[in-house]
């Protein structure tokens, strides 16, 4: 990379903020962990042990264990695995969507766009939590339909972002002379608007994960995310929540490894738009 | 006032296809409302789906419940024979609405004034410290919030009822918590977009000619970075309704939201589509008076309204 570059100057300005790349590292280490928790966690996520129920944390237990004498921290892997799954699906699935619509609507223009822009709007306010607890309840508990439900409704303010800036890149010169030149409309996306709007797909792609995984956490404390023996973070949660007094614990175990994630990505999304978003003034 | 005429006539619309898209997912939800652990009778089964019309085609279903709709008829209830789902719904709605409302007071009240503190002290540690919590405060789901603040305020302290709901003091706990968990995005907000305007020439003649600096950052600099906190009270209220699911019920308050928690297990379609319209309502009505809020205090949005 040379020091000047056009394509080093975000790369530098966000590895000057530090809290955006430790919690880069940290969030690296987390999926890391959860990734290898079957291999490397200290005992099957199922594995009952009745004569060694609601202990507090210990050596041989870090983290303590269950009513069931499960084992938490293997249980708090298990469950990020399951987490942070839904968290990077359901994005994707919002970034497909997302980015197809708002680029359409921001190529088409005019009445169609704001057409397409007032939806937008008009589905923001809507209560679409209400949609995702409806798709659990009618296609029951399956782990690909919260990744799908969490992401239809989750793609609204990527659509915004890529509408406007496509709008922008239109009326650019040489969008206009790859259009001159016979470019077709699939070309011109594929060649000139992904590549201009990639850093800023990332970084919002990043601000929508903490959000996403807050809903699967939500959901999942309705009791409809995924099955038992399985868990996540959320259902561990409100297991927890139920008997706090007793084996608080069970409660601020997982509880803190979700805020802490959230709280990593929250910074390393703000990180990447004050690098990569001209439009937020650097201060 | 055409304008405000345009956006309720743009509701209709819009309600129609809440209720068609309901329809149809909360027809398509396995296990029908009489599916009990002991099985009712064929020709028992047979009169009842007769007589809530659940025989017929899916589509003159949607018909005929969107007639009696126009009349502000939601049908008869299943879970609950002989209750209509209006009488159900009617005396929840004053309890979740007034939950709702305080919250986002609260929300306001604590967001607005510490986003601009932060702003005025950009940069310090009047700035990082509240951020900081405001972090905190995005990262902690209100289902984690709500069972500590229960513990602490309710059980240690003693200073709010841990449940249940009838006189003002039931407000405290499930207002804060849904208010705190509003709060922090938009004190965000509110110090993001009052940093900006206090870099601004109009700003800095405010100080120089020596006004007070609480006019300076709460009249002159707040009054630009209101709008998008305005604009955004729409997508908050509808954060409220998620949480008013947890918070109800981890409250005990006979709300809206744990009634659609409660119909859904229960299948029973006229309750589920009569609770989700009046959300959609509720969330509709108050985007709109954000909007118009919002043209107060912009005089560019005004001239468009107009």
């Amino acid at each position: 990379m040379t020091p000047d570059g056009p394509d080093s100057t975000p790369w530098r300005r966000f590895r000057r903020s530090r809290a955006a790349v430790a919690s880069a590292w940290f969030l690296a280490f987390v999926a890391l962990v959860c990734a290898l928790s079957p291999w490397i966690a200290p005992y099957p996520y199922m594995q009952q042990d009745l004569a060694a129920s609601a202990q507090a944390p210990s050596s041989s237990h870090w983290f303590g264990t269950d009513l069931l004498g499960r084992d938490v921290l293997s249980r708090v892997l298990q469950g990020g695995l399951i987490s942070i799954s839904v968290g990077l699906l359901a994005t994707a699935v919002a970034l497909l969507f997302g980015v197809l619509y708002g680029a359409v609507a921001g190529e088409l223009g005019g009445a169609w766009e704001r057409l397409l822009m007032r939806a937008v709007d008009i589905l923001s306010t809507l209560p679409l939590t209400l949609i995702v607890i409806l798709c659990m309840v009618v296609f029951g508990q399956n782990v690909w339909m919260i990744f799908l439900a969490v992401g239809m409704v989750s793609w609204l303010t990527m659509a915004r972002i890529v509408c406007t800036e496509t709008g922008a890149l239109k009326s650019r010169q040489f969008v206009e002379a790859a259009v001159a030149l016979g470019q077709t409309r699939v070309g011109v996306f594929r060649r000139h608007y992904l590549p201009n709007l990639a850093g800023l797909i990332a970084v919002y792609a990043t601000l929508t994960v903490p959000g996403v995984m807050m809903l699967e956490a939500f959901v999942s404390f309705l009791g409809l995310g995924v099955k038992a023996p399985m868990t996540s973070w959320g259902q561990m949660i409100k297991e927890g929540a139920d008997i706090m007094e007793e084996c608080p614990w069970l409660l601020l175990a997982p509880s803190s490894v979700f805020a802490f994630t959230l709280l990593a990505l929250n910074f390393l999304g703000e990180g990447l738009r004050d690098a990569f978003d001209p439009r937020v003034s650097r201060r | 006032m055409s304008y405000v005429l345009k956006r309720v006539l743009e509701m209709a619309p819009v309600l129609l296809v809440v209720v068609a898209a309901t329809f149809f997912l909360s027809h398509a939800v396995p296990g029908g409302p009489f599916d009990r652990e002991r099985p009712v009778p064929a020709e028992v089964k047979a009169r009842l789906e007769a007589y809530y019309g659940l025989d017929r085609p899916l589509h003159e279903q949607l018909a005929s419940y969107v007639g009696n709709l126009a009349r502000g008829d939601l049908g008869p209830s299943i879970k609950y024979p002989g209750w209509g789902v209006n009488e159900i719904i009617g005396p929840r709605i004053p309890v979740s609405i007034s939950l709702g409302l305080a919250s986002l007071a609260v929300a306001v009240l604590i967001g607005v004034p510490v986003g601009v503190l932060a702003a005025s002290r950009h940069n310090t540690w009047l700035d990082a410290v509240p951020m900081g919590f405001t972090m905190v405060g995005i990262c902690l789901p209100s289902f984690v919030l709500g069972p500590l603040l229960a513990l602490v305020f309710a059980q240690w302290l003693g200073w709010a009822p841990p449940c249940g709901w009838g006189d003002l003091r039931h407000f405290l706990l499930p207002a804060a918590t849904l208010g705190l968990v509003t709060a922090a995005p938009i004190a965000r907000l509110t110090r993001a977009k009052v940093v900006e305007a206090g870099s601004q020439d109009y700003v800095r003649t405010a100080r120089a000619k020596g006004l007070p600096w609480r006019r300076v950052w709460f009249v002159h600099a707040l009054r630009n970075g209101l709008l998008p906190v305005v604009t955004y009270l729409g997508p908050a209220a509808a954060g409220l309704v998620s949480g008013s699911f947890v918070v109800e019920s981890l409250f005990d308050v006979p709300g809206l939201g744990r009634l659609f928690v409660s119909s859904i297990i229960n299948r029973d379609v006229p309750l589920i589509l009569g609770t989700t319209l009046v959300y959609a309502l509720a969330l509709l009505v108050l985007n709109l008076a954000a909007d118009l809020a919002k043209a107060s205090l912009d005089p560019r949005v005004a001239r468009s309204v107009r």
